[in-house]
């Protein structure tokens, strides 16, 4: 009899929480506003950074007016950068929008829009360093003015996936460092870290979050001279061209409207 | 057969094209290196630690009333080994490697060798623990035995105490370098071309995420697997003379 007892109350247990946990799915499926969920590494200011609790920064300004215009509500994740572009191929996320650059590799697993920002890879060195162009980490360029091969030591410090990553591993020939000259960190910061312990001879990382960098640490400087110069866009996965045409569309109108200049000017004062 | 080719097209995508596959070579070179350093470390800490940990509780009353610079010396070793295993198990491994890559050793470039150094020191507490309970779990007799005989206290520890502990603790040690493998993939942190780090890269480079991960857990599962194998049998071996 006991046992009889029993059963029922765990079946009936087991049936409430079943209720309940469809009735909580319904819910969400009843939202009006469909979601539009943006894939970030907010660890790359001023594109995208924490500010407190919240997200801030140009990309994630420019995705809350997209958002907007597309009437659907901004999500964001924050996930590791390498893992954007994955994400969003398989649909994990609708988006990726992380100061990220147009590459072939990354064609080959995503669409990306039309650019909205412009990017520039840079050099960090220690102010009393006695490099004045990453163009001396070379020991030589032959006939045709490419470089031959890196000075010896170098250590070039970078975020894992990264442009600065991908372009300085690649080798010499092509204006890379060489795979064993490249040291990957998980974010900029830790880049940066080291190469203030002395761990690294530079970091080459996009100029925006660079000058954040050598503002929040004494005795670090920017080279001149810029390492590579890019366009910034956001990636959608393949199979959503519709997506990809309506954020084109917005992002048109805007730039067109002053909303988009606005937004970087906020963060990147011209003077 | 067309799923075929296009998981083969896939293979060659995320391992052969741009030599990606030699970073998983790196990678495992790097962690087995880490490893096995590490444990040599871990095993010399771990019986330093255990030696004086365990002489102290040992002999703690009998000295205590004899008195003398000994005791005192035992005390403050004893004292110091509490605050080393205090500190490397009351705070996590990552913190750990970080305070010694960017802060204590900030002058070693060598990220590798900080490495060794911080899962060595990092194991070596863990170790410590597990051989003292392998040397207090032997029975009290054992020892009143061996010093009946006219074995001396180092004498009654070699002969009789730690060969038995040793069987004792062997599957608990193992459990230990299990974990230690495991517990080096977290050298990415550092700028470390690690497995889990060579994994990590060709994931960011590819976009594949299937691929990578599944290669990396089966090497990590191939290591542990070999380690296994090896202490069951020595585990046997020690066993022997119990028939």
């Amino acid at each position: 009899m006991k046992k009889k007892i029993l059963s029922i109350v765990s079946l009936v247990l087991i049936a409430v929480v079943a209720v309940s946990v469809f009735a909580a799915c319904g819910n969400n499926n009843a939202d009006t506003t469909k979601k539009l969920t943006m894939a970030t590494n907010a660890a790359f200011p001023p594109y995208e950074y924490k500010d407190g609790d919240d997200f801030a920064g140009i990309d994630v300004e420019i995705a809350g007016k997209l958002a907007e215009k597309l009437g659907m509500e901004l999500e964001i994740i924050d996930t590791e950068f390498g893992s954007i572009v994955g994400g969003v191929e398989t649909g994990k996320y609708d988006m990726g929008m992380a100061g990220m650059t147009v590459t072939e590799e990354r064609l080959k697993s995503v669409n990306f829009s039309t650019s909205y920002a412009k990017g520039v890879q840079s050099v960090i060195v220690l102010e009393n360093s006695e490099y004045k162009s990453y163009e001396d980490f070379y020991t030589g360029y032959d006939a045709d003015g490419d470089p031959t091969g890196v000075i010896e030591g170098l250590k070039i410090g970078v975020q894992q996936d990264t442009t600065g990553d991908i372009y300085s591993s690649d080798v010499p020939k092509k204006w890379g460092f060489g795979e064993e000259s490249v040291i990957r960190y998980k974010t900029g910061a830790d880049a940066v870290s080291a190469l203030v312990a002395g761990k690294v001879t530079a970091v080459i990382i996009d100029n925006e979050p660079a000058k954040s960098y050598v503002a929040a640490n004494e005795g670090l400087k920017i080279l001149d001279t810029t390492y590579v110069e890019e366009d910034y866009a956001i990636c959608v996965a393949k199979e959503n061209t519709e997506l990809l045409e309506n954020i084109n569309k917005a992002l048109a109108e805007l730039t067109a409207d002053g909303t988009i200049p606005a937004i970087i000017e906020k963060y990147i004062p011209s003077k | 057969m067309q799923k075929f080719t296009e998981f083969a097209d896939e293979l060659r995508f995320v391992f052969v094209e741009s030599d990606r596959w030699k970073w998983l070579i790196e990678g495992l070179g790097n962690t087995l290196k880490i490893t096995a350093v590490s444990l040599i470390i871990g095993i010399v800490i771990g019986i330093v630690i255990a030696s004086i940990r365990s002489s102290f509780d040992k002999n703690q009353e009998t000295m205590k009333k004899r008195g003398g610079v000994g005791y005192n010396l035992l005390s403050a070793l004893n004292s110091i080994s509490k605050v080393y295993l205090w500190v490397i198990r009351g705070t996590p491994v990552v913190v750990q490697l970080l305070i010694l890559y960017f802060i204590i050793l900030q002058s070693v470039s060598n990220g590798v060798a900080v490495a060794m150094v911080c899962f060595g020191l990092n194991s070596g507490a863990y170790v410590a623990e597990i051989f003292r309970s392998g040397i207090m779990s032997v029975d009290e007799g054992q020892f009143e035995a061996g010093r009946s005989l006219g074995f001396n206290y180092l004498q009654t520890m070699r002969h009789i105490i730690i060969p038995q502990a040793f069987k004792t603790v062997l599957p608990t040690l193992c459990n230990e370098f299990i974990v230690l493998i495991k517990e080096t993939s977290i050298a990415g942190y550092v700028g470390i071309m690690d497995l889990t780090k060579a994994g990590d890269l060709i994931r960011g480079r590819t976009f594949k995420a299937f691929l990578p991960l599944i290669a990396v857990a089966l090497i990590y599962l191939a290591l542990v697997t070999v380690l296994t194998w090896a202490t069951g049998k020595l585990e046997r071996r020690l066993r022997r003379n119990e028939r």
